[in-house]
């Protein structure tokens, strides 16, 4: 019933909404970083730190800190709230923030199989997967030695295996064969989340269909940026497309057959919302590319804080976060190894 | 003349303690560098100096003594770390303040830090040790199980071993299960030379899935048996107690073997090689039991020897932690001071009441001394352009009801406070809705028995809901006895009235009334004496006349508060030099009021003391509607009919009186003093902060005519309104009463009185349990809540808002006292 949440929504979901939304204004806001970017040691950064939400995480950190201790604890805390709300939450709102993680999970699987391709220890892979990706047989996927071993005998208990059903080939696994399972998992996880958020309906397949379309576009780019020179087929490349967003289909057509970058940059500024992401690069140059995505990213995700009655907070929040994580290890590994002139090529402010 | 006369007396008047707040200083401390941090330790322990933070615009660790407050943090955070490992071995850090010579604190950082390494290593040893008593531990129960297991696999083919075999398993206790399995896998063709096993342990909760996983590994080829472990081994990582399970895996083939261990691995099973040879078996499971019982022993010597670090830790762990509180506040205070040009001196900013200045000074020269310092502290008195804040020194009497003002809003700096009024009249407004003295006994008792044990429980650490009926503990004392003072006025005892002071005024007519108090009294004597007659109890008119006794008392009591009010309003103004306000806010506020519901009290008063059947809701309503108009048989006094005229012209005028003067005269003297004297506006701002701190400034910034004329416009009608809503406001003083007897009553006689009228000793003690209950939790918990809360609403809008604005802050010293409250 749009226009309706009103009414009702805040019956199961209003609770959960005040959290996150309590959560949110916990972010760290520019002033923040701007402190924090002028640190001159990791002492300094936790000595901030416990002054913000993140206090009681790092408070009993013994002094010599490692870039990987912040990230660890600071993930934590997300951990810990997310692992709050999914405790309170009811259907629908459980299932749309399972969906959430499953991100995570393609990426942490692509990570356990990758390691083991290049015999690493298991245990040591398990410490680098992301705590959210987490399943209970993760550690099981070491022992399948192809695509079909790895569905049968660990993904299909996971919420992934309809995913995976779509790629399953008995080929040995190979870093090329793993990079292009993670595609296309990753395009029927956005396509599945996709149809969950319109099956919902209301403010959250609005806002939502908008968020994942702009994940979905940015994928495509990545996508085709990352293949160009490479022995992928355009009809493959077109394959792991997900099948929605702003590009969908003709700008797909057209990215399908890009050779070079500025090829790409051609198709994309058809498009008005992505021109300006584009019109700020310079010709050839990609490494700036993805910060102008996240920008654009976390831009939309607060603008998701503007509406009410809607599921979408709880998506905006988590990335919002895991942003602001990312930022965090950006500025601790700059102020670790003494680049702090390249402090603020990465940092997305959120606030 | 009498006015003036007037005006002498209050000026005489001696300064009351608590009705203003303490005059404060702005002062300023220029503190040398080297005796800076004992200057700032001794203020702290003095507590009565507020600083200011210089230095709000730069970030933490950009201060001056930034590592010094790591350094603090790095040692609490050792210090918690011991406290945590205190706790996990379950000792007690002993609260005996054991008195040692003062440790400097660079000496008691090496200190913590030797403690530290030293119970990181001995953590780490028993680690290890825990792991291979583990490892050992699970072992023997592999063994144990899954020689059963093996035993049974082995026994058709083996068959001189048969016997022996059943002699271990009837020493076993898991006969059963291995015949179980025994069957089982005779079963199963298998190829005694093929026939591989893994043996091993894992969490309980893992089973399942890892079987499940084991069988899709091997696409079934596989037997997996299980047997919990009898003893529940402890997980390092937690130090929880894990159940786990012992689990046989029979497999064929050098590939599943592989499959098997990976996903062993992966699950965290340990795997525990076990001989198939009996002897070997045996000779195995003694050995690792010698180790075991060997491990043991060093294990637990290792724990004592922790457990004797850790007490002697423990004995000075809290000493050492208030010591680094104490630290660490001393540097976050000392960071907010600026170093001055030559960098040898700190300058601080703060402020202190006016009579905490000689005791600074002195404590400033004994900090000089003791740090043998050339150069003495200078501290002087500054003038400062924010408002001070507000200091009330209370003690621990008058504190809870400060409290209750302060829990509406902080007074500004030196505006009169209610809290002087609330300690009589708040406890006062409770007991009128409150009113039972059998009920107000109980709560005396309790607030006897708090105050009785005063020293013990303030020592100690309260629950939430103890800790607000602690502190408010002098609150609750005058409460009781205020609600027994009225329960006696009303001639309530758990709603039963009882003949104290002298028999009843009434008596009955004739005998025919013998039953009870129906009809037919009549009065033979002088009233009696004190409060309410007895008789009037259970009678026909017993609720008209109680309701019209309470009604009238809420309206003589509001009239009476809300006076106070207004006068307090006088005193502000007065105080603060605003004669503005006197004229026009206060003279037509009081005149408005007392025109209306003062001369209703007058008529009330008159009324009760002339014993007069007027009607006074027909004189107050036709002194509007008619007030030319004959008042009849209502007529109380010679003369009411032109009073009443003029008394409704008086409070007519007063209306548009403190609603137009004051913000025209205002506009003007803004206009005045701007054309006049284009250059005076330093000189007055100055002037006129002296004399009306806080308050004047927003004038003279910019003068917003129709800001100001709106503003005046809200209050006005405020108060006009508020008159006549806050007097009936007062009369939730009857309706809660009322509810309070009623209530009482109804639990006295339907079911005290009804259960005594059986006569069956269960049922009565049914009947009295039931009573006790209600009275305890209904009548003195909840009733005393929704009283406490009406008579709070009743201060903080009916009476409060007549004077009091409630703007300040609150003047929060530097003190350890203070800080070392706060985290504990």
């Amino acid at each position: 019933m749009y226009g309706f949440e009103a009414l009702t929504f805040n019956i199961h979901g209003g609770y959960l909404e005040a959290i996150v939304r309590g959560h949110r204004s916990g972010l760290l806001t520019a002033a923040d970083y701007n402190n924090l970017c002028q640190c001159e040691t990791l002492d300094d950064i936790k000595m901030h730190l416990t002054a913000t939400e993140y206090g009681p995480y790092l408070q009993n950190e013994p002094s010599p800190l490692h870039t990987t201790t912040i990230v660890e604890k600071c993930t934590l805390k997300l951990v810990d709230e997310y692992k709050h709300m999914l405790c309170q939450a009811t259907e629908p709102l459980s299932t749309f923030l399972e969906y959430c993680t499953y991100g995570h999970m393609i990426d942490n699987v692509v990570l356990i199989v990758t390691g083991t391709l290049h015999e690493r220890d298991v245990q040591e892979l398990l410490e680098k997967c992301h705590p959210l990706g987490m399943f209970d047989s993760i550690a099981t996927l070491a022992v399948a030695q192809n695509m079909r071993e790895l569905y049968r005998l660990v993904l299909v208990d996971t919420p992934l295996a309809p995913y995976f059903s779509e790629c399953i080939t008995s080929e040995d696994l190979d870093d090329m064969n793993i990079e292009i399972m993670r595609n296309t998992l990753y395009k029927a996880y956005l396509e599945d989340f996709y149809r969950f958020c319109q099956k919902l309906g209301g403010a959250t397949a609005e806002i939502m269909s908008d968020l994942l379309a702009f994940e979905a576009d940015r994928r495509a780019v990545n996508i085709t940026i990352n293949s160009i020179g490479t022995e992928l087929t355009r009809d493959d490349r077109r394959k792991l497309y997900s099948n929605f967003g702003l590009l969908y289909p003709y700008g797909h057509e057209e990215l399908a057959v890009c050779e070079d970058l500025d090829q790409v940059r051609g198709v994309m500024e058809k498009y008005p919302p992505y021109q300006s992401i584009f019109s700020r690069l310079s010709y050839g140059e990609s490494q700036l590319l993805d910060k102008a995505f996240y920008e654009e990213e976390v831009k939309r995700l607060c603008l998701s804080f503007e509406q009410q009655f809607h599921y979408a907070v709880f998506f905006a929040y988590m990335r919002l976060r895991e942003q602001e994580i990312r930022n965090l290890m950006w500025i601790s590994e700059c102020v670790a190894q003494n680049q702090k002139s390249r402090v603020h090529d990465s940092v997305v402010f959120i606030f | 003349m009498v006015l003036e006369k007037m005006e002498m007396f209050l000026d005489n008047l001696q300064p009351m303690d608590l009705m203003r707040s303490e005059k404060m200083s702005f002062v300023q401390l220029i503190i040398p560098a080297e005796s800076a941090h004992r200057a700032i330790s001794y203020l702290g322990e003095l507590g009565l100096l507020q600083f200011r933070d210089l230095n709000a615009d730069k970030s933490p660790f950009q201060r001056t003594f930034v590592n010094q407050v790591k350094r603090c943090g790095e040692m609490s955070r050792k210090l918690r770390f011991f406290k945590d490992q205190i706790n996990k071995a379950g000792l007690l850090s002993s609260a005996h303040p054991v008195i040692e010579p003062d440790v400097e604190l660079e000496e008691l950082e090496i200190q913590l830090g030797e403690h530290e390494n030293e119970l990181i290593e001995m953590n780490s040893n028993s680690e290890k040790l825990q792991q291979s008593y583990n490892e050992l531990l699970e072992f023997k129960m592999v063994l144990q199980k899954a020689v059963g297991f093996l035993v049974s696999s082995n026994s058709h083919a083996v068959a001189e071993e048969t016997e022996l075999n059943e002699n271990v398993y009837s020493n076993d206790d898991y006969g059963e299960t291995t015949s179980l399995l025994e069957q089982e896998l005779r079963s199963v063709p298998s190829n005694q030379s093929g026939l591989r096993f893994i043996s091993g342990i894992i969490p309980r909760s893992k089973v399942v899935r890892f079987e499940r996983m084991l069988f899709r590994a091997t696409r079934g080829n596989m037997l997996f048996n299980q047997a919990p472990a009898d003893e529940e081994i402890m997980d390092p990582v937690s130090t929880e107690m894990v159940e786990k399970t012992v689990f046989v895996v029979f497999f064929s083939g050098e590939q599943a073997r592989t499959k098997i261990l990976k996903i062993c691995e992966a699950f965290g099973a340990n795997c525990y090689p076990v001989p198939e040879d009996v002897t070997k078996q045996r000779q195995i499971t003694r050995e690792v039991l010698s180790r075991l019982s060997e491990l043991e022993a060093t294990l637990d010597a290792g724990i004592r020897h922790r457990n004797k670090a850790l007490a002697s830790i423990g004995y000075q762990l809290t000493k050492w932690m208030n010591m680094v509180k104490r630290e660490k506040a001393v540097y976050d205070t000392l960071n907010m001071l600026n170093f001055d040009v030559t960098k040898k001196c700190l300058v601080g900013e703060g402020w202190c009441p006016s009579f905490a200045k000689a005791q600074i000074q002195e404590t400033l020269q004994r900090a000089t001394f003791d740090s043998n310092s050339q150069v003495g502290i200078i501290f002087h008195v500054m003038d400062a352009l924010e408002s001070p804040p507000t200091y009330f020194r209370t003690n621990r009497f008058t504190n809870a009801f400060q409290e209750i003002v302060d829990a509406y809003g902080v007074a500004r700096y030196e505006e009169a406070n209610p809290a002087v009024y609330t300690v009589v009249t708040f406890p006062f407004l409770f007991a009128v809705m409150f009113g039972d003295w059998g009920h107000g006994i109980c709560l005396l008792m309790g607030a006897l028995i708090l105050i009785a044990r005063e020293s013990k429980l303030s020592s100690q650490k309260l629950g939430s809901f103890m800790e607000m009926l602690f502190g408010g503990r002098y609150v609750l004392l005058l409460m009781a006895l205020f609600s027994i003072y009225c329960g006696l006025i009303y001639n309530e005892f758990f709603s039963v009235p009882f003949h104290i002071f002298g028999g009843s005024a009434y008596k009955c007519r004739d005998t025919t009334c013998s039953d009870a108090h129906i009809a037919g009294l009549m009065k033979y004597r002088d009233p009696y004496p004190f409060g309410v007659d007895p008789s009037w109890r259970g009678s026909r008119s017993e609720l008209p006349f109680l309701n019209s006794l309470k009604m009238k008392m809420s309206i003589l009591l509001g009239v009476a508060q809300m006076n106070l009010g207004i006068i307090l309003s006088y005193f502000n103004a007065r105080f603060f030099g605003n004669s503005l306000d006197i004229r026009y806010q206060f003279v037509p506020q009081i005149i408005f009021l007392n025109c209306l519901f003062g001369y209703l009290s007058l008529l009330i008063i008159i009324k009760w003391c002339s014993g007069s059947q007027a009607d006074l809701y027909h004189v107050m309503i036709y002194m509007f509607l008619s007030p030319t108009d004959d008042l009849g048989e209502n007529q109380l006094f010679w003369g009411q009919r032109p009073l009443q005229i003029l008394l409704l012209l008086l409070a007519l005028i007063a209306v548009p009186w403190m609603l137009l003067p004051k913000p025209f005269i205002l506009k003007k003297l803004h206009t005045e003093r701007f054309q006049g004297r284009t250059y005076g506006i330093l000189g007055t701002s100055e002037m006129d902060l002296d004399m009306e701190p806080g308050s004047a400034r927003s004038h003279h910034d910019d003068f917003n005519f129709s800001e100001v004329f709106v503003h005046q416009m809200i209050h006005s009608i405020e108060f006009v309104l508020g008159a006549v809503s806050n007097t009936a406001s007062y009369l939730r003083l009857w309706a809660l009463s009322l509810a309070h007897s009623e209530l009482s009553t109804v639990f006295y006689e339907k079911v005290l009185l009804l259960a005594w009228g059986y006569d069956n000793i269960i049922i009565r003690l049914v009947g009295l349990a039931v009573f006790a209950f209600a009275t305890a939790f209904i009548l003195l918990m909840m009733e005393t809540l929704s009283a406490f809360l009406h008579a709070l609403r009743l201060h903080w809008v009916e009476f409060q808002n007549k004077f009091y604005h409630g703007d300040g802050y609150k003047f929060k010293p530097f003190s350890f006292a203070s800080i070392t409250e706060d985290d504990d």
